[in-house]
C-alpha cells in the first residue's frame, strides 16, 4: 500500500471513527432506567451501543495503524499509547493518543465486566465523557481535513447530537429527582441510594 | 431440569430489559420494577433467560439450574 | 431488686426469665459459674445443641429460625467470628429487648458466652440503638462487673446502631458491623451464614440468649415443663393499647389470647388485637380464645412476632390505626428495593384514604393488587410485614372498611391514636 493510500485511510478512518464515536456516546446517553417510549426495546439499544462502540474500536485500530505504518510522517508505535513521544506533530498526535487510551480503557474495562466490582466498570465507564471531546479536539487540532466545509458541518453535528443527548439526560435526571422528592418525603433515610421510577408517561401518575 | 431466574431487588433498578427478553416470565410493576412469576421456566426460555442475565446493566439476575430428581 | 416487670403484685403472672437475679453475685450464686469449657471440649457443645434441638427453642427476634439450626451452620463457617446480641427493639410497641437488658443483663450475656464457646467466636457485640443511653449503660455496667470478676472467657462490648426499624434485621446489624452501613442485605440463601470481616456472624435476639443461658446450664427439661406439649417454654410479650397497665408479662406459651390481655387490664369491649407489632396482624373477637402458640397463631393468620399485643379499645378505629401503621412502616424502608421504596407509600396513601373516608372506586382493587405485587419482594421481610398488617386489617375490620369506602367513615377515625408510632428524627 503506498503512503497516499495510507494516508486517505488514515484520514477517512478518523472520520469515521469520529462519527460513530459520536453515535456510540448518543445511544449511550439515551439508556436509561428512566423515560423510554412504550414499545422501544431498550435491551436493543443497549445492544445496538455495544455492537457500535465495537465499530469504533475496530475503525479507530485501523486510524492508529495506518497512521504508524504510513512513513510519509514518522509517528512510531510508542505513540499509540504513549502521548507526546510522536516526532512528527507531537501536540495533536499526543490529544489522539489520549483519547486512544480512554476508549481503550473504557472499552478492556466492558470486556472483563463480570470480574470488576460495579462501582469500578462504572467509574471507568464515565471515562467515556472525557474520550469524546477529545477526540473532537484532535480531529480539528490535527488540521488535516478540518478546512474543508463538510468536515466543519459534520463536526457540528456531531457536536449537536451530543450535546442534545446529554441535555436529554440531565432534564430526565431531574425530572425524576422531582417525582423521587414526592417518595422521599415517605422516606427519612438520609444517604440512601433511591432508584427512580419509571417515567411519569407509563401509568400517568408518579 | 428446572431453571429459576432469581432477581436481586437491591441491585435492581428498573430498567426493564429482562422482561423485554423474557415477557413469558417477568412482568413489570407499576414503578418498572420486575415480578416473576414463580414457575419453573420451560427449557426453550432458558437461553432468553441467560441473555437476560447478562443484559442486565446492573448484573441483578442469576440463573440456577436444578437437576430435579426422577421419582 | 424487682425481679418481675409485670406492672401490679397480686396477678399470677409465671417467672422464668424474668425471676432470675439481676446483678452478679446473685446470678453466681443462683446458676453457678460459666460452666464453659476448653475449645477442645465436644461434650458441652454437643450437650448445647441437644438442648437446644430437644427444647425446640425458635428465635424470639421474629425470624423463628430454629436455634439448633442456626447454631450448626454458624459452626459450620469456623472459628473467630462474632456473636451478636440483638437488642435493637425495632418494633415501636416491644419493651423486651430493654426488660432484658436492664433486669437479667447475665442470663443474656451468658447465653452468648455458651454460643461464643460452641462456635469459637473470639468476641461477643451487644448492639444498642443510639437513643437508648440507659440501656447500653446498664448493659455497659454489667459487662465491668463480669469482666471485674472474671466471668466470661470472650470480650464483650456494646455497639450503638442507628435506630430505625429494619436495622434490628439480623443481616442488617451484621451489614453495620461489617461495613458501617445499617442496611439489609440480599440473601436468597439461608442456609450460608452471616459474616462480618470474613469471619461467622452468629445474630440472636436478647430473648433467645436468655433462653439459651438456662438450657445451657440445665438441658432443655426446664424449659420444656413449661408452655404446651405442642410448643413448650415461655415468653415474653409486651402489652400495651387500651389496658390499664401496659408492660411487659412472661407468659407461658400456650396461653389464650385474651388471658395474656387481661394481665394489663384491658378495657371490656376491644375491637381487636394487634399480635407480633406493626409487622404482625390483627385478631379479631371471634379469634381471641386463640392459644399463644406460633402453630396456633398462623391457623388465624398471625405469628408471635417479637411478642407484642396491643388492645385496640371501643373508641378507636382500626382502619386507622392501621393507616397510621403503613405511613410508618413506608417511612421506615432502607430505600434499597423498589417494590419497598414506592409500594408501601402507594399502600400507606391508599389506606389513608381510606381511613379518611375519600376512597375512590378503585381503591380496594387497587389496593389489594398493590399488596399482592409488594409482598415478597424486597431483600428482607419489611414489606412482607406491612402487606401482612394491612391485609389482616381489611379481613378483621371488614365492616369498618365498607363503610369507610362508602364515605362513612366511623366516628372514631380522627380519634387519638393508642399506638406508640415515633416520629421520624424524634426521640425514639
Amino acid at each position: 500500500m503506498n503512503t497516499t493510500m495510507l494516508w486517505y485511510t488514515t484520514r477517512a478512518t478518523g472520520i469515521v471513527t469520529l462519527v460513530l464515536l459520536t453515535v456510540t456516546m448518543v445511544l449511550g446517553l439515551a439508556t436509561t432506567n428512566r423515560a423510554r417510549a412504550r414499545g422501544w426495546p431498550g435491551f436493543a439499544q443497549q445492544e445496538l451501543h455495544r455492537r457500535i462502540s465495537i465499530l469504533t474500536v475496530v475503525f479507530l485500530g485501523l486510524h492508529v495503524v495506518t497512521s504508524v505504518l504510513d512513513t510519509f510522517v514518522h509517528i512510531g508505535w510508542w505513540a499509540t499509547l504513549v502521548p507526546f513521544t510522536s516526532p512528527y506533530d507531537r501536540v495533536w498526535v499526543a490529544v489522539g493518543t489520549v483519547a486512544c487510551d480512554l476508549l481503550l480503557a473504557v472499552f478492556v474495562s466492558s470486556l472483563l465486566r463480570a470480574r470488576l466490582r460495579p462501582g469500578t466498570w462504572k467509574a471507568i465507564h464515565w471515562l467515556a465523557y472525557a474520550s469524546w471531546p477529545v477526540a473532537l479536539v484532535h480531529t480539528f487540532g490535527m488540521g488535516t481535513d478540518a478546512g474543508e466545509e463538510w468536515v466543519i458541518a459534520l463536526g457540528i453535528a456531531c457536536g449537536l447530537a451530543v450535546l442534545i443527548a446529554l441535555g436529554w439526560r440531565l432534564r430526565t435526571t431531574a425530572l425524576h429527582g422531582e417525582a423521587l422528592r414526592g417518595v422521599r418525603l415517605h422516606q427519612v433515610v438520609p444517604g440512601t441510594r433511591l432508584a427512580p421510577p419509571r417515567h411519569l408517561t407509563r401509568s400517568g401518575r408518579s | 431440569m428446572s431453571v429459576k431466574i432469581t432477581i436481586d431487588p437491591i441491585a435492581c433498578d428498573a430498567y426493564g430489559f429482562c422482561a423485554e427478553l423474557l415477557p413469558e416470565a417477568i412482568s413489570l410493576d407499576e414503578w418498572g420494577y420486575p415480578v416473576v412469576d414463580g414457575h419453573p421456566l420451560p427449557l426453550e426460555l432458558v437461553e432468553a433467560a441467560r441473555r437476560a442475565a447478562r443484559d442486565c446493566p446492573r448484573r441483578a439476575i442469576t440463573v440456577t439450574t436444578r437437576r430435579t430428581e426422577s421419582r | 431488686m424487682t425481679t418481675s416487670v409485670s406492672p401490679a403484685p397480686g396477678r399470677c403472672v409465671t417467672h422464668f426469665l424474668l425471676g432470675q437475679p439481676s446483678d452478679l453475685a446473685g446470678h453466681i450464686a443462683a446458676h453457678g459459674p460459666l460452666a464453659v469449657r476448653g475449645r477442645r471440649d465436644h461434650g458441652s457443645v454437643d450437650a448445647l445443641l441437644f438442648g437446644l434441638e430437644r427444647s425446640g427453642l425458635r428465635g424470639l427476634g421474629g425470624g423463628g429460625f430454629p436455634a439448633s439450626v442456626k447454631l450448626a451452620v454458624a459452626r459450620s463457617a469456623g472459628a473467630g467470628g462474632t456473636v451478636v446480641v440483638n437488642a435493637m427493639e425495632g418494633e415501636p410497641e416491644s419493651d423486651k429487648d430493654k426488660v432484658l437488658l436492664t433486669h437479667v443483663p447475665h442470663l443474656v450475656l451468658d447465653g452468648a458466652q455458651y454460643l461464643a464457646a460452641a462456635t469459637r467466636a473470639r468476641r461477643i457485640v451487644v448492639c444498642v440503638p443510639l437513643g437508648l443511653d440507659h440501656i447500653a449503660d446498664a448493659a455497659g455496667r454489667a459487662m465491668a462487673d463480669r469482666r471485674g470478676a472474671g466471668h466470661g472467657r470472650v470480650g464483650e462490648t456494646v455497639m450503638r446502631p442507628p435506630h430505625r426499624y429494619v436495622v434490628g434485621e439480623e443481616s442488617a446489624l451484621a451489614n453495620f458491623l461489617d461495613a458501617g452501613v445499617a442496611r439489609p442485605q440480599f440473601r436468597p440463601d439461608k442456609g450460608t451464614p452471616l459474616t462480618i470481616g470474613r469471619r461467622a456472624a452468629l445474630v440472636h435476639n436478647t430473648e433467645t440468649l436468655a433462653h439459651i443461658g438456662l438450657i445451657a446450664r440445665y438441658g432443655p427439661d426446664p424449659f420444656l415443663s413449661r408452655g404446651i406439649t405442642e410448643e413448650p417454654g415461655t415468653c415474653l410479650v409486651t402489652i400495651g393499647g387500651d389496658v390499664a397497665h401496659p408492660g411487659v408479662v412472661e407468659i407461658d406459651r400456650g396461653t389464650p389470647l385474651h388471658g395474656v390481655a387481661k394481665l394489663a387490664g384491658p378495657a371490656s369491649g376491644a375491637q381487636a388485637y394487634l399480635v407480633g407489632g406493626y409487622g404482625g396482624s390483627w385478631v379479631g373477637p371471634s379469634h381471641f380464645a386463640t392459644p399463644y402458640s406460633s402453630m396456633s397463631l398462623r391457623t388465624v393468620g398471625a405469628s408471635a412476632g417479637v411478642g407484642i399485643v396491643v388492645v385496640l379499645g371501643r373508641s378507636s378505629c382500626g382502619i386507622a390505626e392501621s393507616a397510621r401503621i403503613a405511613r410508618y412502616l413506608a417511612s421506615q424502608s432502607a430505600g434499597q428495593c423498589g417494590p419497598c421504596v414506592f409500594g408501601l407509600p402507594a399502600i400507606a396513601d391508599d389506606m389513608a384514604q381510606l381511613a379518611e373516608g375519600r376512597a375512590d372506586d378503585q381503591l380496594l382493587t387497587r389496593l389489594g393488587h398493590r399488596l399482592d405485587v409488594v409482598d415478597g419482594r424486597g431483600a428482607c421481610r419489611h414489606p412482607d410485614g406491612a402487606v401482612r398488617l394491612v391485609r389482616s386489617a381489611l379481613s378483621v375490620f371488614a365492616d369498618d372498611v365498607e363503610a369507610h369506602r362508602r364515605g362513612r367513615p366511623c366516628e372514631h377515625h380522627g380519634a387519638p391514636t393508642v399506638l406508640r408510632l415515633p416520629i421520624p428524627g424524634g426521640p425514639p
